[in-house]
């Protein structure tokens, strides 16, 4: 609650500096918001059901079994693959990522997924190559080996 | 009638979802009311603390130019070059895929390659935006853990990087970032 009323008061103070000093590109700015919230907006939607769904059909003890911090390795294994392979945006992602940790993953599971979804990219291999050669691999393989220790680090912090 | 068929496509994820769950609904009403229950739950939280990032993020992108902030990131740039390229990363808005294109435009304009690996860690993990959204989703003590471990990682997979770039390699990426010049102005080498 005091956390958004924060980022209101900063918004708020930011688009007010911003309009004193010119209106023209305040405006574009706003354009430019409501345009990166409504290209996610279908993606966002479709998540946000999938996740009331998930949660619907698998109870509390199944997410704990599967990607609980019980789960272990098998778990992390689980939510690497499916963080290294899909492209979600993060702010489709953190929301889905809260809602299974109230629902029972464990804080090891959900950082493995979050970190791998940003650090690694297996679609994005190709085009990373383009530019980096033998360094795109070796990247994306640096961020699954820091993915694991950061989840490994925040399960353990988390405990 | 083409937006209309264009929204179809864009929305067409959600729509087929959508189109499930009705049919969920209607043999099952219980588990159905409940997936609509939970996103309607989930969209009501998200639409509280989404104007503010969104606005934010718009102004960002108006008032932050990218080209002057480049010109400090250069080799010898040192402690203050590394500093922003992880600024300007975390400034930026957009996927992953679309730092590639602004990091060979680093590399044209001289910016270092661990500045550049540096910066392509910080578009990846640390944008401001996205931390907003975590701590409002993870909780903001997950979010400043997370942020220190990142920023550790992300400096430890730029000096390994950089550790093993040979100079024949970074003289191929530099000429692929040349190349890769798509708006046909043509900038000087340094």
């Amino acid at each position: 609650m005091l956390f958004n009323i924060f980022l209101y008061a900063a918004a708020l103070v930011f688009l007010l500096v911003s309009f004193s000093r010119d209106r023209g590109k305040t405006r574009a700015a706003l354009k430019k918001g409501w345009k990166s919230f409504e290209n996610i907006l279908p993606l966002f939607l479709f998540i946000l059901l999938l996740t009331g769904m998930l949660l619907t059909w698998l109870d509390e003890a199944t997410i704990s079994r599967l990607i609980g911090a019980e789960s272990g390795w098998t778990g992390l294994l689980l939510t690497g693959i499916i963080g290294s392979i899909t492209l979600i945006p993060a702010f489709v992602a953190y929301p889905m990522a809260g809602e299974l940790l109230r629902a029972g993953a464990g804080y090891a599971q959900i950082t493995m997924f979050i970190t791998t979804l940003m650090m690694v990219g297996v679609v994005t291999l190709p085009l990373e190559r383009k530019l980096f050669g033998r360094l795109a691999f070796l990247r994306n393989g640096l961020g699954l080996v820091y993915s694991l220790l950061a989840a490994l680090a925040m399960g353990w912090i988390f405990a | 009638m083409n937006t209309c068929l264009e929204l179809l496509k864009r929305y067409r994820l959600f729509a087929v979802l959508l189109l499930v769950n009705f049919g969920i609904l209607a043999f099952m009403p219980e588990m159905g009311l409940r997936s609509f229950q939970l996103m309607g739950k989930n969209v009501v939280e998200m639409l509280v603390f989404i104007p503010p990032i969104f606005v934010m993020l718009g102004l960002l992108d108006v008032w932050v130019e990218r080209e002057t902030l480049m010109r400090f990131m250069g080799p010898g740039s040192g402690f203050r070059g590394g500093v922003l390229a992880f600024v300007v990363g975390s400034m930026a808005a957009g996927p992953l895929y679309m730092a590639f294109p602004i990091a060979a435009m680093l590399i044209r304009k001289g910016a270092s390659f661990l500045n550049v690996f540096m910066f392509i860690g910080a578009w990846a993990t640390t944008k401001v935006p996205m931390l907003l959204f975590e701590a409002s989703s993870l909780g903001l003590r997950y979010t400043l853990v997370r942020l220190v471990l990142n920023v550790c990682g992300i400096i430890a997979i730029g000096w390994v990087l950089r550790g093993v770039l040979t100079s024949e390699e970074a003289a191929a990426i530099q000429a692929k970032a040349e190349a890769m010049q798509g708006e046909g102005r043509k900038q000087p080498a340094r």
